[in-house]
């Protein structure tokens, strides 16, 4: 871990601000990634902001119908909170299906949107990794790619977005809000939030330097039947091979996100009105051009075999 | 004292807290905290300096150059050692790479320089400063790659006519199975505290074996053997990565040398897969020819593993020599040179990954036959060994394992049909193996002293590593000298202490006791001959020493002054006329997703037949141990080799899962009574390999039964089944 300063921020825009001022910081909320990947200098923040003073930590109702889930809300109040249990099923479900009870304590909700992949090269700072190092090349890609993305992929990274919760908050059409350095907000609908890796795979969100999620805001309940299934090599603690976020309405129609298999959550509208005519058809739009490597092929029959289990399930 | 016939009656066989189901002595020092781990060590006095390794990042070639510029002026460092600084340098007798890499390479994450700074993280910073250039050379990565050039070898061991059975067997098997490199992966990564005293060096560690360590330390340094002390009095899981001297020992006595200071250094987690040892991946042929009666008329079976130069082949093929019957065998091991990490012993070397694809091959051959896999089993038990029937089994009830467990576990009620038990959305099957581990002995001394409190102090360089091994020496000393089990102190591993067995092969708990065992017969004579007892006559109860009428606290005897002997168990022929080995069914209940193909264990019984057991706590404990590790290489544990350039890729905890609680149900263990006279005066044997042996093997034929798959290679993962379940596309 490299030496770094430290300040405490004193409001979301001073924070944004003080980030926008130093090329080398970071804010640090939970810490539970950051500070991993600090300690393995896969980041090397020379400056940290720590933003857990700044309160955001309520989840308030909207006037829209909806939820406001602060930017500083534990992942463990999250999932507990009796309205989301309610009418958001699914965002509790996915987030107690990742890490530990003493991670989602600490996790929060921004933090968890922005954790970065879980490619075991990227973790090897010997190793060649574009995402990493700019340039130096896709280690995963003819390597050990067993947990990689097969669509929305690009030559020069296959990597997943590892996060439960973002998956559900895809399926809940979440939008993130943001503060700018120059106190200008903005809200950026979760499906925008997150980047393909294209030929830049360290850039992974739309934000810019600075920008500063206040909260993250999920639209009024749409009902229907809110699951999440996690399919891993081990019953708990461990990172999804695939993941699949479903509200499914009575009538069979409904929405679907799936994790483990993209650079972001992975929704395809699209698909999801084939939902009615089964896990294969939907399946196939939902994974249309996926380019597997040899060792992660397994993942496309595995998403629509998942889905098919959702939706029995959903049905039952 | 010499064991060298079958042992009679002993003041052990009274059972009053030998085979009692004691709670560890050491448990409460433990979830206190009180107890002190290597890194734990603190002496406020001393101007301690913390240590962090720097790894090779190529597998194979040399160091082209090393910059330390940058970490030398790094705040706080306080030394930096390479190769060049330490001079020359030995190797370990047990090590086959050397510990501190340099110019040469020869594996990835070989330590090649320690820095020492004043903290810890000041040591880790500075030692990312390190700047190093390769002459990267071509290395062998790849087992499959190699396998193809490696036949038969003169070590075969052939017993009749292997090929000319086998052709003419009515019903044969011939099957490829593979298994996967493996980690440790122990709680508590290598750690050690060095410091020197004049040319005098002292090591706290965490270590299985203390004196393989000191001569290995001594060897490697290039120090006189005495001169070296190794303190590992509290070990949080070895599995065989602590048996031998690691690069955490050098590197903190090196830097400790160069820093003029005591130096603290723990391995970081990601050196764990590469920078230690690993239990090599192999690839198992097996053939097996039996007659329509189901008699084993021929079986042969050949492993293929890899290593470093000089390194040793993983023995998979050992327990074929003895477990079955059958006229004509041939057993064979194939070594490849491989470039990655060195391979060596992890939990069960040889048998564990012997058994995932020997037990398999069993299960499949029964089918081929139409018999039950336990009648079988049952069929091919043999009680003698089969490569030289002279030599008979000292006790063998792998047959009364397997009945015992048929029952307990519901064994009657499965269906051999593979596929037919649904529960809901899972498919639901059951699986048997049979489990084998040979039963090794070791030398092994103690001192025991008697003070004039009446309180028994046993000192032996035995370790625990989380086994249990302060509690039944204690039970051993306790029962020996008639003291309720408070009245022993346990002072363990310390090289300043008479030399054992220690804790490896599951010699540990057998050797070490009987060691404790052969120091208490010496102390009961002097006891008696200080109290003007005959010794044969008298009785050791009750913090008394006893004979007629007369009775004299055993305090009584210490009260001019304490009573020190020492004594030293040692083995004599009986493992050359009687196999000794150790015994286990091993049961498992595993549902399978029938839609993603998930395995999750539902149930999981093992019955052990294993000499005596000399506490029935701490054996389930090793054993419920044991099968939770079966789990983990059955269904998840595997280092992922990169063979472009030579590493194992997943080297962190996130990477390399293994089983957490939620993986592991309900198990249950049964012990079948047994005492085994030929084994020792303990009459016991060692189950901590053997909960391991045979596992895995149940898991995969649990899962055959549930989904009709036959998965050869492991560890069965989703993804070798997901595309042969029904109803995939
Ligand atoms: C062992 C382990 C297992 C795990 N398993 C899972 C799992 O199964 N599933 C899963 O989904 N996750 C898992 N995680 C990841 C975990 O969910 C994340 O570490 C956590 O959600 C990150 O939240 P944090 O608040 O600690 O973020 P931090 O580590 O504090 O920050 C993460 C990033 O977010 C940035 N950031 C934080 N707050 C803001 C803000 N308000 N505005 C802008 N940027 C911000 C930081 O600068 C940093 O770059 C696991 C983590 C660990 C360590
Ligand atoms: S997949 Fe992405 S993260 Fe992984 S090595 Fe390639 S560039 Fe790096």
């Amino acid at each position: 871990m490299r030496a770094f300063t430290y300040e405490r921020a004193t409001s979301p825009v001073q924070a944004a601000a003080a980030a926008a001022a130093n090329p080398d910081a970071k804010f640090i909320a939970g810490g539970t990634n950051l500070l991993d990947l600090m300690k393995l200098e896969i980041e090397t923040p020379a400056h940290l902001i720590d933003v857990n003073g700044l309160g955001l930590d309520t989840i308030e109702a909207t006037s829209e119908g909806g939820l406001r889930i602060g930017a500083l809300v534990r992942n463990t109040d999250l999932a507990a909170d009796e309205r989301v249990r309610r009418d958001y099923g699914v965002l509790s479900r996915a987030i107690l299906a990742g890490a530990s009870g003493q991670l989602r304590n600490r996790a929060t909700t921004a933090g968890n949107l922005l954790q970065r992949t879980r490619c075991p090269y990227f973790y090897d700072t010997a190793q060649p990794c574009n995402k990493r190092q700019p340039g130096s090349g896709c280690s995963a890609i003819g390597g050990f790619s067993r947990q990689l993305g097969i669509v929305g992929t690009s030559e020069a990274c296959i990597a997943t977005n590892p996060s439960d919760m973002a998956v559900a908050m895809r399926v809940l059409d979440a939008t993130v809000e943001t503060v700018k350095p120059d106190a200008t907000t903005r809200r950026i609908p979760v499906a925008e939030f997150h980047r393909l890796p294209g030929d830049t795979p360290q850039i992974e969100t739309v934000l810019e330097r600075g920008e500063f999620i206040t909260a993250v805001t999920l639209p009024a309940p749409v009902g229907g039947k809110h699951l999440y299934r996690k399919v891993r090599d081990r019953a708990s603690y461990a990172f999804a091979l695939v993941s699949v976020a479903a509200v499914i309405q009575q009538d069979g129609t409904g929405r679907i996100a799936v994790g483990g298999v993209a650079h972001k959550p992975w929704r395809v509208e699209a698909a999801e009105s084939e939902l009615p005519r089964g896990a294969k058809v939907a399946a196939e739009r939902l994974l249309a051009g996926a380019t597997p490597t040899h060792e992660n092929a397994f993942k496309v029959p595995l998403v629509e075999r998942t889905l098919g289990s959702v939706l029995d399930e959903a049905r039952s | 004292m010499k064991f060298d016939k079958p042992e009679t009656t002993n003041p052990i066989d009274q059972l009053k807290v030998v085979g009692q189901p004691v709670n560890r002595v050491d448990g409460p020092l433990k979830v206190t905290g009180a107890a002190t781990y290597a890194y734990e060590w603190h002496d406020p006095h001393a101007r301690l300096a913390y240590g962090y390794p720097v790894g090779s990042t190529i597998a194979k070639g040399r160091i082209a150059s090393m910059d330390l510029s940058r970490a030398r002026t790094a705040p706080g460092v306080v030394a930096i050692v390479t190769a060049k600084e330490a001079g020359q340098l030995g190797k370990g007798s047990r090590n086959t790479a050397t510990l501190l890499g340099g110019p040469e390479v020869e594996h990835y994450h070989q330590a090649i320089a320690v820095v020492v700074a004043e903290t810890f993280e000041q040591a880790r910073a500075a030692a990312a400063l390190v700047h190093v250039t390769y002459e990267e050379a071509e290395g062998r990565f790849d087992l499959t790659a190699e396998k193809d050039g490696l036949g038969p070898t003169e070590s075969d061991v052939k017993v009749g006519e292997f090929e000319t059975a086998f052709a003419e067997a009515a019903v044969r098997l011939d099957e490829t199975y593979t298994t996967p490199d493996q980690s440790h992966a122990m709680m508590e990564p290598h750690a050690s505290l060095a410091a020197w005293d004049g040319d005098k060096l002292t090591i706290w560690t965490s270590n299985q074996m203390i004196a393989w360590s000191v001569g290995d330390v001594a060897k490697t340094l290039k120090i006189p053997p005495a001169n070296v002390r190794v303190i590992s009095p509290y070990i949080g899981g070895g599995f065989g990565s602590k048996l031998f001297v690691r690069s955490d020992m050098i590197l903190a006595a090196l830097g400790s040398r160069a820093a003029g200071r005591p130096v603290k250094i723990a391995l970081p987690r990601p050196f764990l897969m590469n920078n230690t040892t690993h239990r090599p991946a192999t690839i198992q042929r097996i053939r097996i020819g039996a007659g329509r009666d189901g008699r084993i008329t021929a079986i042969a079976h050949e492993g293929w593993s890899g290593n470093l130069p000089d390194g040793d082949p993983e023995n998979a093929v050992d327990q074929t020599k003895l477990l079955y019957a059958g006229a004509h065998r041939l057993t064979g091991n194939r070594l490849a040179t491989l470039d990655l990490p060195e391979g060596n012993a992890m939990r069960a070397p040889g048998e564990a990954p012997g058994l995932m694809a020997l037990e398999i091959a069993m299960d499949e051959m029964a089918e081929r036959l139409g018999l039950d896999p336990i009648e079988f089993r049952v069929i091919n038990d043999t009680q003698v060994d089969p490569g030289n029937p002279a030599r008979p089994f000292s006790h063998r009830q792998l047959v009364e394992c397997l009945r015992v467990g048929a029952g307990r576990f519901g064994w009657a009620a499965r269906d051999a049909r593979p596929g037919t038990a649904r529960d809901g959305r899972w498919l639901k099957g059951i699986g048997v193996a049979a489990g084998f581990r040979n039963n090794l002995t070791m030398k092994s001394g103690a001192r025991v002293r008697l003070d004039r409190r009446g309180v028994v102090t046993v000192e032996t360089d035995m370790t625990d590593i989380g086994t249990g091994s302060y509690t039944i020496i204690a039970q051993t000393a306790a029962e020996m000298m008639g003291l309720p089990i408070e009245r022993i102190s346990v002072r363990l591993g310390d090289s300043s202490f008479p030399v054992s067995a220690g804790s490896g092969g599951q010699w540990g708990a057998n050797s070490a006791t009987a060691g404790v065992y052969a120091a208490c017969v010496k102390l009961r004579e002097t006891v008696a001959q200080r109290l003007g007892f005959n010794s044969k006559d008298a009785v050791f109860a009750d913090g008394e020493v006893r004979s007629g009428d007369r009775r004299v606290s055993l305090a009584q005897a210490a009260s001019d002054g304490e009573l020190v002997v020492e004594d030293t168990i040692e083995f004599g022929n009986l493992k050359k006329t009687h196999q000794q080995s150790t015994f286990a069914a091993h049961f498992v209940e595993v549902a399978v997703d029938a839609a993603t193909a998930e395995t999750r264990v539902r149930r999981m019984l093992s019955v052990c037949a294993a000499g005596r057991i000399l506490n029935p706590k701490t054996a389930r404990s090793q054993v419920i141990g044991a099968m939770t590790m079966g789990v983990g290489g059955a269904l998840m544990e595997e280092l992922a080799v990169d063979t472009r350039r030579g590493f194992f890729v997943n080297h962190d905890l996130a990477g390399y899962e293994v089983p957490v609680h939620a993986d592991i149900p309900h198990q249950e263990v049964i012990f079948l009574d047994e005492v085994d006279p030929m084994s020792s005066p303990m009459k016991a044997k060692g189950v901590g390999e053997l909960g391991l042996c045979g596992v895995g093997a149940a898991v995969a034929n649990a899962v055959y039964n549930a989904t009709g798959i036959r998965v050869r290679s492991y560890p069965i993962t989703l993804d070798k089944l997901i595309t042969q379940l029904p109803g995939a596309s």
